[in-house]
């Protein structure tokens, strides 16, 4: 995008020349989806607009029981020790965020009564701080006022190393205090474009004060509300049994106008996600069921003459393959995969992009994701303004196999390539899941074909995510010289994401392989756009360094993208659920009903 | 008899240790951690898994986490879990009730139909109904629970749409709306462990009838002139009972260790999806504390069956 026209379009809207849906008109056109059109106007000096609402129902309760289907249920109920997004789930139905991501990567208000801006005077231009308003007469379930008391308590709460929440991560590098009883200020100790992590979204809701302040610190899993929570939720808290059961009830006090629509909810967890998609889909037993990660064709034929649909969601989460740098069979002072080594193979390039065109993107959506999947030359596929436009893909057997004979690499008397006695054998992991052990499949045929000999191996998800130093499986340790698995985007910012692959996080045996740079991949000039990307205010140079950063992976193949994937849910026909692919499942509940 | 009561619970204590030991080892050296959840989540910094690894006492010696658990236990503090934050027997008493109903009524409905199939099959061997009851007890027990469970699911709930196949446990009703509920979510489960269950304790119970029935001391009996009915029930069944009780009183645990399979297809909130679930995440205080129960239970059962042998059989005398 052309940093002086976009600039003048800024204007031009500040001015009230161009209306702002005309500016996200246009900001489409260059391949910028709505979301970050707003974000660009926030710090171009334009308030950040707020999603629209769809909301109908006119006044609040009288829409019966709305029963979820989680077939992970939820195993506790504070979202600062949320081990995985099912608490963060189970959580959001009682406690709120200050506002929450809607389906196109809008804000929405939950709690906080305006959006920070520039203009507005909230957000500091040199991106160092954000103020935040807070609604006035918002009440705890059992009474108590809602305050900026409670806001700053959460930051201390998940800061103190002591508690061992899981949030730390958003709130330990940040600063919060409290201007008067409906303000609080947070300060970052540096630049921060992307300002709206601490506080905002299902995994960063807010408890109460005064039920939790006693239990700060080494105290922290003493507290009784640990498991019934008391928030300032749509609906209040009833009962909970982890694993089985969540329970609600209407708030009658709720803050937003007409909402909640629903009387009673429930979440039910356990099972598996075929039964549950046909609980939804099929049978109509449940209104909703969550993360349905079942074959397109079963949904297809379940929604024959069902009772509910599927529905997707769009996010940025990207299925790949990631390439190893390091060799894998050599050990170096106790360490496989040593810094110390090289790939024997991939050091040429022409094998990694031989690799690249033996991924069939195409068949791989046909025969496994369906609907639930995009093909896609990025591994940065969202939010949409900083998805690169610069590389293609392509499937072609041959081209590979001339890419490797020019190479050098000719096949053997088994038909297997070799040079300077090295075979090209490879061994590709992933995590044991009927979709990922299929991809597998389809990728070997391929490489066979090619000439590559491909043996496969999956391990228990269990393990393999797991950061078990004793075990040779898990991804971070990488013994292996393909893998294949996703990391989720939680939020639509590629900061988090692409910031991983710099060379000081390399994983290697002496960090205990907690670094996050498991291909071992080091190239200085991505360390240079990541460093100048993270403290980059300029939307737009900011943006397009995350596209160079992605360009760059993509051509050194660091990783061959095989699939960006929706997520997808179970609804039944006549529910109006608000699902965004940047945020949990219940974090827009309160938009939710039903229609006649 | 008290002193034999006495002396086996003295001899249990060495093998409950022993267990704990071989089950606290072989979960230790299980792969996997708890909190490997958060290793996909870019929000998440590695040091907070460590520090939580840390704060849980996941990085000490093997044996002095062993000694930890143990001394908790004789204290009669089951652990704590480490996924839901609150302590396990809580945890394992919310599961409890449902796998009782369940699984108790399964057995229930297993002995209701081994035991008189079973007798009245020996009675009359070869018979027509026998050969019937032998095909049906075949059929049962080679089918499993996961493939009898979603049949059942496909014909009941939904093709013929009579009954939910989703177990909840807030049924919104009270009195006698409550116990018709209960009993409709509860018609498929018990039907697929029962009558899987029953299958081969037919087969049991029909050849422990069959070894007892041909003995000299039963034609004494039809010689003295007493009737069919009173010399099954009283002279041949009491005898054959005793396999049987072994059998039934080896299951008993499994009433209160649920049944994972089935209780995974339905829902069921008991103690095998806790269990299962719990290996899932790597919970292992909840995955020990739920084991050792259950063995504890399985030496328990075992000692009730041999005190029952003493009643069933005065020959048999318990020293």
């Amino acid at each position: 995008m052309l940093d002086k026209e976009l600039r003048s379009m800024i204007g031009e809207v500040k001015d009230g020349r161009m209306d702002r849906r005309g500016f996200i008109k246009r900001m489409a056109a260059v391949g910028l989806t709505a979301p970050l059109a707003n974000q660009i106007l926030a710090l171009g000096g334009v308030a950040m607009a707020e999603g629209p609402s769809t909301y109908k129902p006119t006044k609040r309760g009288g829409g019966g029981a709305l029963k979820l289907l989680w077939w992970q249920g939820p195993t506790l109920l504070n979202p600062h020790f949320a081990t995985g997004t099912k608490d963060q789930d189970g959580s959001r139905l009682f406690y709120e965020p200050l506002a929450s991501w809607d389906p196109d990567g809008n804000m929405k208000l939950v709690l906080a009564a305006e959006i920070p801006s520039i203009q507005n005077g909230l957000l500091a231009a040199d991106g160092k701080s954000v103020t935040w308003k807070l609604k006035p007469g918002v009440k705890w379930h059992d009474g108590k006022p809602f305050s900026a008391d409670d806001v700053v308590f959460n930051w201390e709460y998940a800061s103190d190393p002591a508690t061992a929440a899981v949030t730390i991560g958003t709130y330990r590098d940040i600063k919060v205090e409290k201007i008067d009883d409906l303000t609080v200020r947070v300060l970052f100790n540096k630049p921060t474009p992307f300002w709206a992590d601490a506080f905002v979204g299902a995994p960063n809701t807010i408890i109460p004060k005064h039920l939790f302040a006693d239990y700060k610190g080494a105290k922290s899993r003493e507290a009784p509300n640990n498991l019934s929570p008391i928030g300032t939720g749509p609906y209040k808290f009833v009962e909970f049994k982890p694993g089985d059961l969540v329970r609600g009830v209407i708030n009658p006090d709720y803050h937003m106008p007409n909402r909640p629509y629903f009387d009673t909810l429930e979440m039910k967890g356990g099972g598996d996600a075929v039964s549950a998609a046909r609980a939804v889909i099929q049978t109509g037993e449940y209104d909703f069921g969550y993360n349905i990660q079942v074959e397109d064709d079963v949904l297809l034929r379940l929604e024959k003459g069902g009772k509910g649909k599927a529905i997707y969601a769009v996010g940025g989460d990207t299925e790949f393959i990631a390439l190893n740098f390091t060799d894998p069979n050599t050990e170096v002072d106790g360490e496989r995969s040593s810094m110390k080594t090289k790939h024997p193979l991939f050091s040429d390039p022409a094998v990694r992009k031989a690799l690249t065109m033996l991924v069939d993107r195409e068949s791989v959506k046909k025969a496994i994701y369906g609907r639930a999947g995009r093909t896609t030359a990025n591994f940065l596929n969202g939010p949409e303004k900083f998805v690169s436009k610069n590389n293609t893909w392509e499937f072609n057997i041959e081209k590979a196999a001339k890419l490797l004979d020019d190479a050098g690499w000719k096949p053997g008397a088994d038909g297997i390539r070799e040079k300077d006695g090295k075979k090209l054998k490879l061994l590709y992991q992933t995590s044991t899941n009927g979709p990922r052990q299929k991809t597998q499949a389809i990728v070997k045929q391929a490489c066979q074909k090619a000439g590559i000999e491909v043996e496969l191996k999956s391990v228990v998800a269990s393990v393999f995510f797991s950061s078990d130093v004793g075990n040779p499986d898990t991804y971070p340790k990488f013994y292996a010289d393909l893998e294949m698995f996703q990391i989720p985007m939680s939020q639509p910012d590629p900061s988090q994401h692409m910031r991983r692959y710099t060379s000081d996080r390399v994983a290697t045996k002496e960090n205990k392989w907690q670094g996050t740079n498991y291909p071992r991949w080091v190239n200085k000039d991505y360390d240079a756009i990541i460093a100048a990307a993270e403290s980059e205010m300029d939307p737009i140079k900011r943006a397009a360094l995350y596209i160079k950063a992605n360009d760059l992976l993509i051509q050194e193949v660091v990783f061959i993208p095989v699939q960006h994937r929706l997520k997808v849910e179970a609804a039944a026909n006549n529910l109006v659920c608000i699902v965004s692919g940047w945020a949990n499942e219940t974090d827009n509940l309160f938009d939710w009903y039903r229609e006649a | 008899m008290s002193q034999y009561v006495l002396r086996r619970l003295l001899i249990a204590i060495p093998s409950l240790l022993g267990i704990s030991i071989v089950l606290f080892v072989v979960l230790a050296l299980a792969p996997g951690d708890p909190f490997s959840e958060l290793a996909t989540n870019p929000n998440v910094p590695p040091e907070v898994q460590a520090a939580l690894r840390a704060k849980f006492g996941l990085d000490d010696p093997i044996h002095l986490r062993y000694l930890h658990w143990l001394n908790a236990m004789l204290h009669g503090d089951w652990g704590f879990s480490f996924v839901s934050r609150m302590n396990v027997d809580t945890l394992i008493l919310q599961r409890l009730p449902a796998t009782l109903y369940v699984i108790g009524s399964a057995q229930i409905l297993a002995l209701l139909i081994a035991i008189p199939v079973g007798v009245y099959a020996a009675t009359k061997p070869y018979s027509l109904f026998d050969q019937i009851a032998n095909t049906l007890a075949f059929v049962g027990f080679s089918l499993p629970t996961f493939f009898t469970g979603i049949l059942f699911i496909l014909i009941f709930s939904v093709t013929l749409d009579w009954l939910p196949f989703v177990y909840t446990t807030d049924i919104k009703a009270t009195g006698i709306h409550w116990v018709l509920e209960m009993i409709r979510q509860a018609i498929m489960p018990v039907a697929v462990l029962g009558l899987f269950q029953a299958a081969s304790m037919t087969r049991f119970v029909r050849s422990a009838m069959l070894d007892v029935i041909r003995l000299d001391y039963v034609t004494t009996a039809r010689a003295k002139g007493l009737g069919q009915a009173k010399v099954i029930v009283k002279h041949v069944m009491r005898n054959a009972m005793i396999p049987v009780v072994t059998l039934i009183a080896l299951q008993m645990p499994a009433v209160f260790g649920g049944a994972i399979v089935t209780e995974q297809i339905f829902r069921i909130p008991g103690i095998g999806s806790l269990l299962i679930s719990s290996i899932l995440s790597n919970d292992t205080p909840v995955v020990m504390a739920v084991t050792f129960v259950f063995a504890c239970l399985v030496v328990l059962f075992n000692l009730i069956a041999d005190v029952l042998y003493g009643w069933l059989d005065p020959r048999i005398s318990l020293r």
